[in-house]
């Protein structure tokens, strides 16, 4: 791990915002209200029904929305989640006389054991895997409920289930579960702000880059899917409580397909749309109740929606509304101006920030890096160039630990990370951008940015406060010169301000190295004169970039120190001039007589 | 032994079909980088079809086979265009979700019109089958090995010494270049899908005699034959085969020694091992992303 430099000041934010839990105050007075309400109006009990059904199932598709809305992992398996509380709240209460808290907190345990193993044993691998892996868990979960009689009672199902001595009459119960609902709602709804939920999203647009920017990307999608799992448990067993009876048939693969369908419909991207789609989809079939008099019919119409939600509706019904609203509301607010960045890279090791040996990368006989030396010195910037296909990004891509090394060591200012994964790189001080831009689309410039400050091991951010965050991700945009349109979408900059966007995300995880992968492929002139004095203003405070790129003058102008590789071996190494002026380089670049 | 003979029989008969099914997720998946969920209702729908035409209105099996064959071929075809198509340019997530929305939508028409109750179709011969030594071979499963042996043939031959499998093998492994190459990427997917929903199809007429005609024949196929592509290497044509051959016999004999009623679940625990010890399968490669 990098250590801070001993004169760190004292990281203080600018502006400090007020507390969250006042900032958000009408959100509860609202739920409150919400809850007085289910509590004292009086309904039928065919409209307490709906209610109750509405409000359980809510909660189950708020975890749809975490797992598939911010982490963009699919789960196929949510009724048997659903499920899992259910039957624990039915049989623990019904059969076995426990307190009904016991039961609802063993559902959700049980939910949360069962998802984290799922997700687990299958998220290393594809979507499609946990697509399909998640429908099979749904049909082993189904096939259990049936044929294992003496826990389930099979086919008939529980009946008499308790409730807690609180909440007895149905009402109360109701107003207890519309209670659970706000809150679930309000911490998904706040989850996407928070370091996990930004690491989700950063996840689900970019997985390669999440895990280069230092986060954990297994872990994270391992935790979306876990809650995903508890958020179905806990709405299973609240559902078991309102209806007192369940049986095999309400937690079976159409259910999961119900949830997904209201998920999709409202827009799985927000609690809101979840809220909107579980209620059109209760109350739709309730009013067009003929539908359900033919079997089938009426999820055949959900497949349908499924494929035209798809197609003509990606962000459902809210993202919809959204993407309405942001059109004539007022342009993006611009941010209050921050102060100068300041880059303190660590100084951990000695003189050499990193040391490369006998790095190897073989692809089954093709050997892509083999046996390269680089030893990069503090402070300054330090080209690796070559050819096309000399081995260059591959270099860089094992450097990072997109892939292994065969064989070599690697050790950054001091530390070994050979073998370590991706983000704990990072989190050993290692930032890098990339040639084909991997920013995280769906969010803005500050949003980006400031997944990069989040470094683990960033001293720079202090306690790494949301303020404190946006200060420094804000110095960083400023720095190359995109401050005033940090809150703007990643897909109204150009390409050269994309880039920007990538080095700015960089710089604000405070590396002690800086790879940077072709950053002036594709830049016209002007934009390349720019990113060249912002590499100067960088290597002016001390942080060490080592480049790769094709364009001779800005490597011959800002790299002190090159290294040349041909057919991934080390050609020529050394001071500038004299490695351009090398024969043996003149030759692999403009080929021998 | 005797026992363990008959099962090996019945295993490989089994495991032929999710072979064949198998075959058709991975010809997609080459061709389109997506997995078809509704692969599966492919041939549930196409065993519905002999339904209708060979026991409904008593047409001869032949040309009741024909016909339910080409309606697959028109299923494939507007399966792509009305789900897939509209897609190819977004990422897998969607595609996926269109495809269950797809699997959904066939399974749940075919419920709402022809209703639960499962139906018998009879099989191709009139001999039910033939004693040999202490193994009695059931003409079906006979039939359902013979036809898997010659569609990998077949599949073999259009893939390597055909123009067109040439073009369709292209396609799938670079569809910018193949479409610089003035093969047309459109026409050659959508060959992909009819060929897939055929293949699928042919499945399920085959094993419908052995099973019952059901709505959930469909998904019970499709997700053993998913677990059969990751046994075998997701991707690939022989591991596909091989993968369903191997669930189709561990299947049959773990529910003639260890439980039937959870003879489905035995697919999703071998799946569950090889995701866990060798996720990559028997035949595969782990590729990883570009950077």
């Amino acid at each position: 791990m990098s250590a801070p430099s001993d004169n760190m000041p004292v990281v203080e934010p600018l502006v400090r915002s007020k507390p969250l839990l006042i900032r958000h105050l009408p959100y509860f007075i609202a739920a409150a209200i919400l809850v007085a309400l289910a509590a004292t109006m009086r309904f039928d009990g065919y409209i307490l029904n709906i209610l109750m059904q509405a409000t359980t199932f809510a909660i189950a598709v708020f975890g749809l929305s975490v797992v598939l809305g911010l982490c963009g992992q699919i789960n196929l398996a949510q009724a048997a989640f659903f499920g899992f509380g259910a039957y624990a709240v039915g049989l623990g209460t019904a059969d076995y006389q426990l307190s009904y808290w016991l039961c609802l907190a063993a559902g959700c345990l049980l939910a949360l054991l069962a998802g984290a193993v799922l997700g687990m044993s299958t998220l290393r691998l594809g979507g499609h895997y946990l697509a399909m892996v998640t429908i099979s868990f749904q049909q082993i979960v189904t096939l259990v409920m049936i044929n294992a009689i003496w826990l389930t009672h099979g086919p008939d199902g529980v009946s008499r289930i308790g409730r807690p001595d609180l909440f007895q009459s149905s009402q109360s119960y109701l107003a207890f579960c519309v209670a659970m609902l706000a809150l679930v709602g309000y911490f998904v709804w706040h989850l996407s702000d928070t370091r996990l939920g930004r690491a989700m999203r950063a996840v689900r647009d970019n997985e390669l880059a999440a895990g280069v920017v230092g986060i954990d990307v297994f872990r994270t999608k391992v935790a979306a899917f876990a809650l995903s799992a508890v958020l179905g448990g806990l709405g299973g067993g609240l559902f078991a409580g309102g209806f007192a009876y369940v049986s095999p048939d309400q937690f079976s693969f159409a259910e999961s397909v119900v949830f997904l369908t209201m998920s999709l419909l409202g827009g799985v991207a927000s609690p809101i749309g979840s809220a909107i789609g579980t209620g059109l989809l209760i109350l739709i079939p309730e009013w067009l109740r003929f539908l359900k008099s033919v079997p089938g019919l009426y999820l055949a119409i959900y497949g349908l929606f499924v494929i035209l939600i798809i197609r003509y509706m990606p962000d459902g019904i809210w993202g919809f509304v959204t993407a309405g609203l942001d059109r004539w509301r007022t342009k993006a607010k611009t941010p209050p101006p921050a102060g100068a960045l300041r880059l303190v890279p660590a100084t951990v090791g000695g003189d050499i920030v990193l040391e490369v040996t006998g790095l190897s990368k073989y692809f089954g006989g093709l050997k892509a890096v083999d046996g390269v030396d680089i030893s990069v010195r503090r402070g300054g910037v330090h080209a690796l160039i070559g050819p096309n296909g000399s081995g260059k990004t591959t270099t860089l891509n094992v450097l990072s630990g997109l892939y292994k090394a065969t064989a070599g060591k690697i050790l950054l200012d001091g530390t070994e990370i050979t073998t370590m994964p991706p983000h704990q790189r990072t989190a050993a001080g290692l930032g890098r951008t990339f040639q084909n831009i991997r920013l995280f689309r769906s969010m803005t410039a500050l949003e980006n940015v400031e997944i990069g400050a989040e470094r683990p091991g960033n001293a720079t951010i202090g306690d790494g406060s949301d303020d404190l965050l946006t200060e420094r991700a804000m110095e960083a945009l400023t720095f190359v010169g995109l401050g005033n349109r940090a809150n703007e979408p990643i897909s109204s900059f150009s390409y050269g301000h994309q880039r920007l966007i990538e080095i700015a995300r960089a710089l604000a995880a405070n590396p002690t190295l800086l790879l940077l992968d072709e950053p002036a492929a594709g830049l016209n002139s002007s934009e390349k004169l720019e990113l060249h004095e912002l590499l100067e203003r960088i290597a002016s405070q001390g942080l060490t970039i080592l480049i790769i790129d094709h364009d001779m003058t800005l490597v011959s102008e800002a790299a002190q120190h090159i290294t040349v590789l041909n057919f991934g071996r080390r050609i020529a190494d050394g001071e500038s001039m004299a490695v351009l002026r090398h024969p043996d380089v003149i030759s692999a670049y403009l080929g021998t007589e | 032994m005797d026992l363990a003979l008959q099962l090996l029989f019945t295993g490989i008969g089994i495991g032929a079909v999710y072979a064949l099914v198998a075959l058709g997720f991975v010809l997609i998946f080459r061709a389109t980088n997506v997995v078809n969920f509704a692969q599966g209702e492919f041939s549930m729908v196409a065993a519905y079809l002999m339904v209708v035409f060979a026991v409904d209105l008593g047409w001869p099996y032949w040309l009741s086979f024909l016909i339910a064959l080409a309606g697959m071929a028109l299923l494939g075809a507007i399966f792509n265009l009305g789900v897939y198509y509209p897609l190819r340019h977004r990422t897998f997530l969607p595609v996926i979700i269109a495809t269950i929305g797809a699997s959904i939508l066939l399974a749940n028409s075919v419920l709402a019109i022809y209703g639960p109750q499962p139906q018998v179709l009879e099989g191709w011969f009139e001999t039910p089958g033939i004693q040999l030594g202490p193994v009695y071979l059931d003409s079906q499963y006979l039939l359902i090995i013979a036809v898997t042996v010659v569609l990998v043939i077949f599949n073999y031959w259009f893939f390597e010494r055909t123009m067109l499998g040439k073009k369709l093998q292209a396609t799938s492994q670079d569809k910018e270049m193949a479409s610089l190459l003035g093969i047309s990427v459109s026409s050659m997917i959508m060959i992909t899908f009819i060929y897939s929903a055929v293949l699928g199809g042919l499945a399920g007429i085959l094993v419908a005699p052995i099973l019952f005609v059901s709505i959930q024949m469909g998904s019970t196929i499709a997700l053993k034959a998913f677990a059969a592509t990751i046994i075998g290497g997701f991707g690939d044509v022989a591991g596909a085969i091989i993968g369903g051959l191997a669930l189709g016999i561990i299947e049959t004999f773990g529910a003639a020694y260890i439980s039937v009623p959870y003879k489905d679940g035995f697919a999703f625990l071998v799946l569950v091992a090889f995701l866990v010890f060798r996720p990559q399968g028997i035949f595969g490669e782990r590729v990883a992303e570009k950077a």
